[in-house]
């Protein structure tokens, strides 16, 4: 048994947080958070010379041909670090093709999604949080008529993996005639998101979509849940570190018992919710039993579990917690998007339970 | 990353099931003697296999296996999977004979180790005192050297077993003059004298496992010392790492979350199972995402200690965790035990009409909080955090001397 990461999954771990210390430190996160450009293509440039957009395409196709877990690890650090960026909907669209899509289809993208060149995202939610691929109502047959809500990435995306009736999946080049894009302003401007609107756009179904549409719900599961992980992780260390620093009544606050059992209420909070989302990004390629249950409930639990960390650091902050000039606010929004994206934890509390046969 | 235990291991758990098909219940004339004794007879084999008191040194009647969590979970696995005898538990397997073998003379650890390792002398721990629980440094009851005999006087609480104990391990203030933590030392007491009365408390939840012992001039030998006088705080603080201190934390809450689901399928609300029932369902699943995180982190920190790593801070929740976790399983199921959450839970198993599994379920509605206290309060768990895992100052205590 070795329940663990390995050296080299370490080591990936180690590099993307090294890079974004150097290129996109807690200012640079900032300056995109606040600014109007919606996506910073030389910092998504370094991450693909990481190898991080094309971590699970088939080294045949020019990716890493990892799995899900080392996935998932990228997006704990990512989250970590508050990374802005639209690593979450590229990664789940290249999910989509290497599940469910044809070989000219696989050959046509995957290398050039793998190496960064284009850039990919998800199209999911359709008016009325219909998240799930069993929910979805967009009829492809004819091209598409309606509208995806909560695109990442969108107008920077060359290629959208669009869910459509019947719970499969489509391409659909962003610049095909019949798509237009609505941005708005999302919760978490360091992943910013927009309305599609599609007038009898063609899609050209994947042919493995179904079973890919089921991949692609859980691995985003997994990866919101491991993004919250690392940004939930990231908030306690902020307030340890104001608690260290903050001097009232001539002491450091973390001085103070109330306070101290806070940090480590919230320490308890998440720290051992690791083994969990490693498990269900392992169960993705290892475990098909395990799968769909544990993405739902690693999502369900980190997620809410993060939320109230963040509410708590807020607080721990005091008075300065609560202004936009303080770091907190924009790891608190990545956990907001992180919660409510692909739907909330009383969705997969009850999916979970259902798939327990409760 | 690999839940399975792989071939070595899977070899090993083959080796064990052999030894106790064979050995397990046991047959023949073997099986008409007494439990005790066929428990005794199946032990030393088990140990002359390797396969129990793998920490314990071959003199001090351990089989002296090299430390390998992995082993020791298959070999816990296997007993459990059969219901076979495992290590004697107790306090003194727990504290006492760690520490003797760090800490103890050698006619110590020859004299008390082998007996309690092979369950026929039992312990009982002397720490806390009315005065001192988690100031435990504070402790009061004393112990003079008078000719070649300690003379003790004070009282202890808490003490788990203390009717059945033969001895305690207990600490006394012997150095009067010293600072806080430097005037205790570590004695062994017999606990069977004229000048040790043992009085049972009586808990919220009807069971007595806890006592108070009132000392007065109770003796014990000279040299019934663990280390040297003053020395006894740092020796009640040696701590060994061993095998053994597995993940059962995460087995029990795992199977504490199973009986709750059955609990959850069995009662019924608006006359429809409970577990139909939304808001029990999304309870239900919230309390397995801690369950699950709790078992599966519990899977990281055995495979870190099989392979030489630090589990990290983490190790240092484990305890908070459980406790967590044993409060939110009792708060369900006192919601899904409905109105018999209004019966008595002390009163015997046939005088009301209160069914013995929710019976149980409502004793563990306020066992949990004693679990959250013995060992060290919750409150005190988040100071250990806090300072040791985050890094914060420590705390200000009025009376702060040197050690500690």
């Amino acid at each position: 048994m070795n329940f663990d990461t390995s050296e080299e999954q370490e080591l990936l771990q180690d590099t993307v947080r090294q890079f974004a210390e150097r290129e996109c430190p807690p200012q640079r996160v900032r300056e995109l958070f606040d600014g109007e450009a919606p996506h910073d293509p030389a910092l998504w440039k370094g991450l693909c010379e990481l190898g991080v957009a094309g971590l699970v395409v088939p080294e045949a196709h020019g990716g890493a041909g990892l799995e899900q877990i080392e996935l998932a690890l990228v997006a704990e650090m990512l989250g970590y670090c508050g990374v802005p960026g639209p690593f979450l909907g590229h990664a789940l669209a290249c999910l989509a093709l290497v599940h469910g899509g044809s070989p000219a289809q696989q050959r046509a993208w995957l290398p050039r999604l793998a190496s960064g060149e284009a850039l990919g995202s998800v199209a999911l939610a359709e008016p009325g949080g219909r998240w799930l691929p069993a929910e979805w109502q967009l009829e492809e047959r004819g091209g598409l008529r309606g509208s995806k809500r909560f695109v990442p990435a969108a107008e920077s995306a060359d290629l959208l993996v669009v869910g459509t009736a019947g719970g499969g999946l489509g391409l659909v080049p962003k610049d095909a005639a019949g798509v237009s894009i609505r941005p708005y302003p999302g919760v978490d401007r360091a992943r910013r998101v927009a309305d599609v609107h599609f007038e009898g756009a063609a899609c050209e179904p994947l042919p493995g979509g179904v079973a890919a549409a089921a991949r692609v719900r859980d691995a985003g599961l997994v990866l919101l849940a491991a993004d919250a992980f690392g940004a939930a992780s990231r908030l306690v260390d902020m307030a340890v570190a104001y608690a260290k620093t903050r001097e009232q009544f001539g002491v450091t606050i973390g001085h103070f018992q109330a306070l101290k059992h806070q940090l480590a209420n919230m320490a308890v909070e998440i720290e051992p919710a690791r083994g969990l989302f490693w498990y269900a990004a392992h169960a993705q390629d290892h475990v098909p039993a395990d799968a769909e249950r544990y993405a739902a409930l690693a999502k369900a639990h980190i997620t809410e579990r993060a939320m109230q960390v963040a509410r708590d650091v807020v607080e721990a902050h005091g008075g300065i917690g609560f202004t936009w000039e303080c770091d907190v606010q924009i790891w608190f929004k990545r956990v907001m998007f992180d919660r409510a994206w692909l739907g909330g934890p009383p969705l997969h509390r009850e999916r979970a339970a259902a798939l327990a046969g409760w | 990353m690999d839940l399975s235990y792989g071939p070595e291991y899977e070899a090993f758990r083959g080796e064990v099931r052999r030894f106790l098909e064979a050995n397990w219940p046991p047959t023949g004339g073997e099986a008409e003697l007494p439990k005790p004794e066929r428990v005794r007879r199946f032990r030393e084999r088990a140990v002359a296999a390797g396969y129990l008191l793998r920490w314990i040194p071959r003199a001090y009647g351990g089989s002296e296996q090299p430390a390998d969590a992995l082993k020791a979970t298959v070999i816990r696995e296997e007993f459990s999977r059969v219901r076979a005898p495992q290590e004697p538990r107790g306090i003194g397997m727990m504290m006492l004979v760690p520490t003797l073998l760090e800490k103890g003379a050698e006619w110590q650890k020859q004299q008390f180790v082998p007996p309690t390792a092979r369950d026929e002398i039992h312990w009982c721990q002397g720490y806390s005192e009315p005065g001192s629980g988690s100031d435990l440094a504070s402790l009061k009851t004393r112990a003079e050297l008078v000719g070649d005999e300690w003379i003790i006087n004070g009282q202890k609480i808490w003490t788990t077993n203390a009717l059945e104990a033969d001895y305690m391990f207990c600490l006394c203030r012997t150095e009067p003059d010293a600072p806080k933590h430097a005037g205790i030392s570590y004695l062994l007491v017999p606990m069977k004298q004229p000048g040790i009365e043992v009085r049972p408390l009586r808990q919220m939840n009807g069971g007595a496992d806890f006592n108070e012992v009132f000392f007065t001039d109770a003796r014990t030998k000279k040299d019934w010392i663990v280390g040297r006088r003053g020395e006894g705080w740092l020796v009640s603080r040696a701590t060994l790492k061993h095998e053994r201190q597995g993940i059962g934390n995460a087995e029990v809450a795992s199977l504490t979350f199973a009986g709750l689901v059955h609990l959850a399928r069995t009662s019924t609300r608006d006359g429809r199972p409970a577990i139909q029932d939304p808001v029990i369902r999304q309870r239900l699943a919230a309390i397995e995402g801690m369950v699950r995180s709790h078992e599966y982190s519990g899977y990281r920190q055995l495979s870190r200690a099989a392979h030489g790593k630090d589990p990290g801070p983490v190790a240092l929740m484990n305890k908070l965790v459980s406790t967590n976790i044993g409060c939110e399983v009792a708060k369900l199921a006192l919601d899904l035990l409905g109105d018999d959450g209004l019966l008595d839970p002390t009163a015997q198993a046939d005088s009301g009409d209160l069914p013995g599994p929710n019976r149980s379920w409502l004793s563990q509605y306020m066992y949990s909080l004693g679990v959250a206290i013995a060992g060290g309060s919750a409150n005190i768990q988040r100071n250990v955090i806090g300072e040791r895992a985050l890094g914060l100052p420590r705390d200000h205590y009025a009376d702060r001397s040197s050690g500690r």
